[in-house]
């Protein structure tokens, strides 16, 4: 059964730990929208709106902005993208002295602020922003594998009908229930609570409370997963700033210190569920546990330091997979250790998704994890995890990279 | 919760699938489309890997040798898809499979003709050629008792 957490260590309580040398500052987002409903708003519109509004939250002119840390290639979504460029020009941007991404898609988000970090560490640039936005008109993206062009690599997987993200995962979530016994009941149980998470939230999609029955009368999309298994459809975009500690102090928000941030993987997981090729020991996981070692080890910590853990929810089995590969249970426990209530706000022993994540809040490919990781660690959260001083926020699972970052309490 | 279903697994319409291919996958194409399953096999240290890549990942070599393979299968993973855009009744149970005479690599397809109901990891399958666009032929997967003497 789970592991139980052990107390924690009275030499890690505080501000001693971990990177530190850096903070976010600032985070702003425009209003959520069902998807195409932002139409005819554009992209390069609800980014700059989201970039001005975090600069207003952190206290700081746009034209103080010289730096881009983006993810997903700079790609909004997988059918638009955003350019610094369009950026400077439309918000009146000076000068620019870093603009870069890191490589695929979604599994980058928490680690774009750890590419922030290298920006301002290396001295490249001193206020850096990554921002995703998200519009879904063209293409919704729970079925976008099926309207991609065939080439070469993905002619050995398009054929199959796995049309989207989730039909992929299915394939994953089936085998991890076939090597441990996980039952839809756990994964049934990550919805409800993200949802439960969601009610008291003005800008979240979904705020119904969710039961079982409701949960086990869905719509099957791809066996073993139902609707609910899936993340919302949004659009919408959200931006992030980051800067020096010491310049951070200056502003006026209390500084949420970035105490690790990483990006990246192992080949075993490479392409991941657009491969299908791991071995067993990572068929049926996140991909996520190199990122969580090398984070705890950058942080000084373990997973019993955490204290509320915002996990990549695009689909409820990748919540289950990265407790494990984070060390909130053992490999293969996630079922058990959801099911017997450990994620829940308020009762559960580490809190999961309080902003009710992307399966029910809003899915901005990540970004909400971020700015609700921040929240925490102002104390500011609707769903404020009582003395939080520790917040882990995750990128992906998806093709690496995949990421993740520790949030340290605003100081 | 899997709801009664009689409804046997297909793929999807062959005219809808289309392939493209490049100099390093196109061998596994064109033996198909003599009904061969065939996986790329390193000249060096032997590895097999799908899909084909220009490079061996574990010795680098871009020596490879095309074996042809039993066309026997497992399942080692799979989905139960209900609908695909456009072709909303379509039942699709795509499968990963494990190849034992291709140890490693393994392949995404359909398993067919068959009540997805029925369908379990660890399930023997053999393999079927379905007519796609442009004249190719896919590999598909059925159990392999029910093809048993049909070949």
């Amino acid at each position: 059964m789970c592991r139980p957490f052990p107390p924690k260590s009275p030499d890690l309580m505080g501000d001693s730990t971990g990177l530190r040398d850096v903070a976010i500052v600032g985070v702003g987002a425009t209003p959520y929208y069902k998807r195409g409903e932002s139409i005819p708003r554009t992209i390069t519109e609800l980014a700059g709106e989201a970039i001005l509004a975090a600069c207003a939250d952190a206290g700081l002119s746009v034209r103080e902005i010289d730096g881009f840390a983006y993810y997903s290639g700079a790609t909004a979504g997988y059918t638009d993208k955003m350019d610094t460029a369009d950026f400077m020009e439309t918000l009146g941007i000076p000068e620019v002295t870093f603009t870069a991404a890191l490589t695929s898609g979604g599994g980058g988000s928490a680690g774009a602020i750890g590419l922030a970090r290298a920006a301002i560490v290396a001295g490249d640039a001193t206020v850096v922003v990554t921002v995703m936005a998200l519009q879904q008109s063209k293409q919704l993206l729970g079925t976008v594998f099926s309207a991609v062009a065939p080439n070469p690599i993905n002619s050995f997987i398009q054929p199959s009908g796995l049309a989207g993200p989730g039909h992929l995962m299915s394939v994953l979530a089936r085998r991890h229930m076939h090597l441990y016994g996980t039952r839809r009941e756990a994964f049934a149980e990550i919805a409800l609570s993200t949802r439960a998470n969601a009610a008291n939230r003005p800008k979240a999609m979904h705020r119904t409370p969710l039961t079982l029955q409701d949960y086990f009368n869905a719509r099957m999309i791809a066996e073993p997963l139902c609707l609910y298994d899936f993340c919302q459809e949004t659009d919408g975009a959200v931006a992030v700033i980051t800067t020096s500690i010491e310049r951070a102090r200056d502003l006026r928000q209390p500084a949420v210190p970035v105490v690790a941030a990483a990006h990246g993987g192992v080949r075993e997981w490479g392409r991941a569920f657009a491969w299908m090729g791991m071995p067993d020991e990572y068929f049926a996981s996140s991909g996520n546990k190199p990122i969580a070692e090398r984070l705890y080890r950058q942080a000084g910590i373990d997973a019993a330091d955490i204290d509320v853990a915002l996990l990549y929810d695009h689909f409820t089995p990748m919540v289950l997979m990265q407790l494990e590969d984070y060390g909130f249970c053992g490999k293969g426990e996630g079922g058990p250790f959801v099911e017997s209530g450990a994620i829940r706000y308020g009762t559960g022993t580490i809190p999961v998704n309080t902003h009710g994540g992307q399966l029910s809040e809003a899915y901005i490919i990540g970004m909400t994890h971020i700015v609700e990781g921040v929240e925490q660690m102002r104390g500011t959260a609707i769903n404020q995890v009582a003395d939080a001083e520790l917040a882990l926020v995750t990128g992906g699972p998806a093709s690496l990279p995949v990421s993740g970052l520790i949030l340290g309490k605003a100081a | 919760m899997n709801a009664p279903t009689t409804t046997l697994a297909t793929t999807i319409p062959g005219e809808h699938i289309r392939i493209t291919m490049d100099e390093h996958t196109k061998p596994f194409w064109e033996a198909a489309k003599e009904r061969r399953l065939v996986a790329p096999c390193c000249g060096q240290c032997r590895t097999f890997r799908l899909p084909p890549t220009p490079f061996c990942p574990n010795c680098q070599s871009t020596q490879v040798n095309w074996i042809e393979l039993s066309g026997g299968a497992t399942v080692y993973s799979f989905a139960v898809v209900h609908g695909f855009p456009g072709l909303p009744d379509l039942i699709l149970v795509p499968v990963v499979v494990d190849l034992p005479d291709a140890p490693g690599a393994r392949l995404i397809s359909n398993v067919v003709d068959v009540a997805p109901s029925d369908v379990v990891i660890g399930m023997n399958l053999r393999v079927d050629f379905a007519p796609i666009a442009d004249g190719w032929l896919l590999p598909v997967f059925r159990p392999a008792q029910t093809t048993h003497g049909k070949e």
